[in-house]
């Protein structure tokens, strides 16, 4: 009988690291299949094309690492970026705008700060940003929603996609782009709030991004079922931007998009449910998270109301992240026992 | 029925508790060999008091509880003491431990025992007593001395008397089994208990996964007449926990680093009831108790009353193990258990639950992943701690962090551990980084000792040093009077101020290093606790010695007075500044029984008191100043005396002292100057002083050099060589002054003692030089 000392617990929960990334990488198919129906196939050909990239990536680094290989590729950490990179994307994005998104989010933002869980950032995030702000052309070619609806779904066929995607942009691309409405809000000009919903065909067509959002939400829903995360921080993050909206959408009307607007359309969704509730760049107890959420609220608000960007997600989240470790050294939880929650990282001497 | 309150976290691992509670509590065989550790609970471990070969009886004491915290020891079954040697115990630690092996003889012979009866009528500290010698600690965890814990009555207020029965780890059904089966001996057990305690709720926890003992208890409840509630509470790893059931059951908590009977509440386990209504009913002392024996590894698992020191072995096969599939054998339950390599290992009081596990059923935890940073097990953690906060500490060791983040308020209940994704050993790395502090910290104490230790010694080495120093001081005082007093006879009534000023400087100076170590301890005492006061006590002495001679020299001094009447005044100065000296001593002895009494807290106190004393010190030296000013002014006044004096009758020794007057009111002149800023009007007029004195040192000069040739050519006439006379007499001084530095080198070199011989002969010499030096110097005398 060879018996071994091992220390306690001796059972375990069935559950891994992988199986958490799997679980929200199914959470995302409603979006992902929202986005399809309404874009076309543009963002599943992305979601492929970044998913193969992001494990090709992830090997190399692991490999210079000298890390085992399989151990790593099979927390499914890589795909999960990938997929969120993908979905945050134009659907029509060009091949090396991928490339390099899932680049600098891989080895850049993940892999050189010490690979997973040791990313002070969101590295989708941080490859959003970035390429937002090197490639702003790309990266405002949206597609009109409803496009390939209008005569019937061969209008951009899958192959058509491929050559878009793969080929290079032509004029004849140009028909299918749009501006998303975030972006028109804008741009709008002069025009109030409700002169800009009537003359902008975009913002006529804002049904199909409250239809993603929506399908976003259903995800999230079912990650919190699962207890994948708790409800704190995309609770607080809806909420804050929901009444900071509301606060400033009562005051003028005709200046300020009104809350609905600002919770469903952009990136909204797909950031509360599917970003910043990335435990790693997030906060860390639930206290924590509440103010992590409530900070990205506010940001998103802001920057969109009032700072260059029309959209502004991945911005406050990054920001977000930078505040984290600040904002769980005042957050501890009070331990069973204690009057008060403890302060601060050390002992005060 | 009671209300439930809600604990952080927690977690439902599977229960596995059906498998062993099929059949009923079994009596485990006799095994041939007991082997029974004389420590088995916490606190000291009790004292052997037979010897091998001696014949035992069952429920004999073979181990007498030592000390506060212990509890006898009781020999299971009756035979034959074969050994008492360290043997493997069950303990994390896997170490082994002092064990009594009793060979038994199968009789199963009882000794004589007696319950209490009517306990009621008796003394309630003679019933705890009792419940010590036999041998009661805990049945449910770790094993605390039951005694310990009833005693809390005297000191605390109890209010509420919480029964454990929630027993939430999975697999164990010990104590589930044993409501079902002895409820009556539980109850009679709470009824002893409260009759100790005499609290106002009695509590029963128990986890709603335990339908039958809830309703066998209910039943056994109608008999007493206590009112007693069962407080039913949902199944959650660790509601069993001591902590956790407080809080469930009551809403309170038990402050951090505090036990119950702090906020009112004593927790007794349902197995140690029932063994303390044993005890004191029948006088069985703990020599048996249920042990859960199961594990996919068993084929028949169940619950056997099991002799203390009964091997593993023997209840395993039992249960009919099957080895060939055993792959982990844990004692205790899965989430808190340690495993255990040696199934010779016995039964311990404390030991509720043996699992043969599998290779499915516990399979070796899969390598450990990066932390994601999820936060399960902070959801989980019951303590609301934040494990993966405390786990990356832990692994950057970052302990003083991780201490902040509450680490030891962790009651590695595993909960973490069994939720992380990452599959991290988290429990691992807490164990590990309170080790390390525990460890860190003993380490401080030891070196905060050792520390002391040497501070000590340094302190009684520079004591010893000074003392010599001041012995050295004393003899060189002394000579110093003898030489003046010496002076004083051969030189007529002119003693030179200068000398005895000097003198007296040098007693002052003593007294101010006395005063200076003085306030060096008072440092030390402010650092270090109250060790050091008897070290401070002696250093104080010393200072008083020190002041005591300086007031010795002064009044030597006023004893031979000087002729000139301008030394009286620096007298009364340097009266003043012994005076200042006591007064110091007195106030560092005030401090000084400030720090015994405050010790730690009177170190502000002796700041404040140093601040003063060097204050004083200051001023005493202002003083001092003062009176060379004032020396020096008065001789001034008076310096055409000599010049009348070398009128009228033309003595050499006046116009000699002359001189060294004028020199040495140059010289302080000349350093006064060397001191002031050169543009002051001070150094204007110094300078105007020196030029007049340099003239008047000049005149008194040439004064002295005719007078001498006028002497010599007497002397000469006479016959008498007066400048071999001169330099004999130098000679002679100049030996004098060797010998006693060479005393005094000795003295302060070595031991005084080991020398004593040499130092004799030095002495000796020293007399005869002088006397020879003397004699020379009355001879010169009498021709200058
Ligand atoms: S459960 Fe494990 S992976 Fe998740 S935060 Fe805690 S330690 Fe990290
Ligand atoms: S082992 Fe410690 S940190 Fe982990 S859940 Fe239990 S109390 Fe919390």
């Amino acid at each position: 009988m060879a018996l071994i000392r091992i220390t306690s617990p001796h059972v375990h929960k069935p559950a891994s690291t992988a199986d958490i990334m799997r679980l929200v990488i199914l959470a995302t198919l409603p979006g992902v299949l929202a986005m399809t129906f309404f874009f076309g196939w543009g963002t599943l050909i992305n979601i492929l094309w970044a998913a193969f990239l992001a494990l090709a990536f992830e090997a190399a680094c692991i490999k210079a690492r000298k890390r085992p290989l399989y151990f790593y590729l099979k927390d499914n950490s890589a795909v999960l970026t990938a997929v969120l990179i993908a979905l945050a994307l134009p659907p029509f994005a060009p091949w090396w705008l991928t490339m390099v998104a899932v680049f600098v989010a891989i080895v850049i933002a993940k892999q050189l700060y010490g690979g997973i869980g040791q990313n002070p950032f969101n590295p989708a995030m941080i490859a959003y940003a970035l390429v937002l702000i090197s490639f702003p052309v790309e990266m405002t070619r949206w597609t009109a929603p409803f496009m390939l609806h209008g005569e019937g779904w061969n209008v951009l066929g899958f192959i058509d996609t491929l050559q878009l995607i793969f080929g290079g942009w032509s004029e004849h691309a140009d028909a299918f782009t749009s501006a998303t409405p975030l972006d028109e809000m804008r741009h709008r000009g002069g025009l109030t709030t409700e002169e800009a919903w009537r003359a902008s065909d975009v913002l006529a067509n804002v049904g199909a991004w409250h239809a993603v959002s929506a399908a976003y939400v259903m995800g999230g829903i079912f990650l919190l079922y699962k207890k994948i995360f708790s409800w704190h921080t995309p609770a607080a993050m809806l909420l804050s931007l929901g009444a900071i909206a509301t606060f400033f959408y009562l005051i003028a009307p005709d200046s300020y998009a009104d809350p609905f607007f600002h919770l469903t359309v952009g990136g909204t969704m797909l950031g509360a449910f599917f970003i910043a509730t990335d435990p790693v760049s997030s906060a860390t107890s639930n206290k924590g998270k509440i103010w992590f959420g409530i900070g990205i609220g506010s940001l998103i608000y802001i920057i969109r109301t009032w700072g260059n960007y029309p959209d502004a997600v991945a911005f406050s989240i990054l920001l977000m992240n930078l505040a984290a470790p600040f904002i769980d050294q005042y957050t501890q939880p009070r331990t069973y026992g204690h009057k008060a929650p403890k302060r601060g990282i050390k002992e005060k001497a | 029925m009671s209300k439930i309150f809600a604990f952080h976290g927690g977690i439902h691992p599977p229960e596995n508790k059906k498998q062993s509670t099929r059949a009923p509590i079994r009596l485990a065989p006799v095994p041939e060999q007991l082997v029974i550790p004389v420590q088995q609970h916490i606190g000291a471990p009790a004292k052997p008091c037979v010897k091998p070969g001696e014949h035992v009886l069952k429920g004999q004491v073979i181990a007498v509880a030592q000390g506060r915290i212990s509890v006898s020891v009781h020999a299971s079954s009756s035979g034959t003491i074969v050994e008492i040697s360290p043997k493997a115990v069950p303990h994390p630690s896997g170490l082994d431990a002092t064990c009594i092996t009793i060979q038994t003889d199968g009789k199963d012979l009882w000794t004589e025992h007696q319950g209490l009866g009517d306990y009621r009528a008796l003394e309630r500290s003679s019933i705890i007593d009792f419940i010590r010698n036999h041998g009661i600690a805990g049945m449910g965890g770790a094993g605390f001395p039951t005694d310990v814990k009833l005693h809390l009555g005297d000191d605390h207020i109890v209010n509420t008397l919480i029964i454990n029965a929630a027993e939430c780890e999975p697999y164990i059904t010990a104590d589930d089994m044993l409501i079902r089966e002895r409820a009556d001996q539980i109850v009679g057990g709470i009824e002893i208990i409260s009759y100790l305690l005499n609290p106002t709720h009695i509590l029963i926890g128990i986890e709603d996964n335990k339908a039958h003992a809830i309703r066998v208890l209910e039943e056994a409840l109608r008999s007493t007449t206590l009112n007693i509630d069962i407080v039913v509470v949902p199944t959650k790893y660790p509601s069993g926990g001591e902590k956790q059931l407080v809080q469930l059951l009551t809403g309170v908590e038990v402050p951090s680093g505090r036990i119950p009977a702090d906020v009112g509440i004593v927790c007794q386990n349902v197995g140690t009831a029932a063994a303390i209504y044993q005890a004191v009913q029948h006088g069985i002392p703990l020599i048996s108790r249920v042990v859960t024996v199961t594990g996919a590894a068993v084929s028949k698992p169940q619950n056997l009353e099991a002799l203390i020191g009964t091997p593993l072995k023997t209840l395993l096969d039992t249960a009919k193990i099957k080895r060939d599939q055993l792959s982990r054998l844990v004692m205790g339950g899965p989430m808190m258990g340690f495993t255990i390599e040696d199934d010779g290992i016995p039964v311990i009081k404390t030991s509720n639950c043996i699992i043969a596990a599998t290779q499915e059923e516990m399979p070796p935890a899969p390598p450990a992943q990066a932390c994601i940073r999820c936060g399960l097990c902070e959801q989980a953690c019951p303590a609301e701690l934040l494990p993966q906060q405390l786990y990356w500490f832990a692994k950057s060791r970052e302990f003083d962090k991780a201490k902040n983040h509450n680490l030891f308020d962790c009651i590695e209940c595993g909960a973490c551990s069994y939720v992380c994704p990452s599959n991290i050993p988290l429990v691992q790395y807490y164990r590990f980084a309170k080790n390390e502090i525990r460890t860190e910290e003993a380490e401080q104490r030891k070196a905060d000792q050792a520390r002391q230790r040497f501070e000590a010694r340094q302190a009684r080495l520079d004591q010893e040093k000074a003392d010599k120093e001041a012995r050295r001081k004393d003899r060189a005082v002394q000579a110093a009077k003898t030489q003046a007093a010496k002076k004083t006879a051969t030189e007529a009534a002119e003693a030179n101020p200068e000398d005895k000023i000097k003198q007296l400087k040098t007693a002052a100076a003593i007294t101010r290093t006395k005063l200076k170590k003085a306030l060096t301890a008072l440092e030390t005492a402010k650092v270090e606790s109250s060790d050091n006061i008897a070290q401070l006590d002696l250093q104080y002495q010393q200072a008083e010695h020190a002041a005591n001679d300086a007031q010795k020299a002064l009044e030597s001094a006023e004893q031979n007075p000087p002729p000139s009447l301008t030394i009286a005044p620096d007298i009364k100065q340097l009266k003043t500044q012994a005076a200042v000296a006591r007064t110091k001593l007195k106030k560092a002895q005030q401090a000084l029984k400030i720090a015994e009494e405050k010790s730690h807290d009177g170190a502000e106190l002796l700041r404040v008191t140093v601040a003063q004393l060097e204050e004083k010190a200051k001023s005493a030296q202002k003083a001092f100043d003062n009176v060379d000013e004032n020396a020096a002014h008065n001789s001034a006044a008076q310096e055409t005396l000599p010049k009348e004096a070398a009128l009228n009758a033309i003595d050499l020794k006046a116009l000699k002292q002359n001189v060294s007057i004028m020199r040495t009111k140059l010289k302080k002149a000349e350093k006064a100057m060397e001191l002031t800023e050169a543009s002051s009007p001070e150094a204007t007029e110094l300078e105007q002083e020196i030029s007049r004195l340099t003239q008047l040192h000049q005149q008194a000069k040439t004064q002295l050099d005719n007078e001498e040739a006028r002497k010599t050519s007497i002397a000469a006439a006479q016959g008498v060589d007066l400048k071999k006379l001169k330099i004999d007499a130098a000679l002679a001084r100049a030996a004098v002054t060797k010998l006693e530095r060479s005393i005094k080198k000795l003295q302060e070199t070595a031991e005084p003692e080991l020398n004593s011989p040499e130092l004799d002969k030095l002495q000796s010499e020293l007399a005869a030089a002088q006397q020879k030096a003397t004699l020379l110097n009355n001879t010169l005398s009498q021709f200058e």
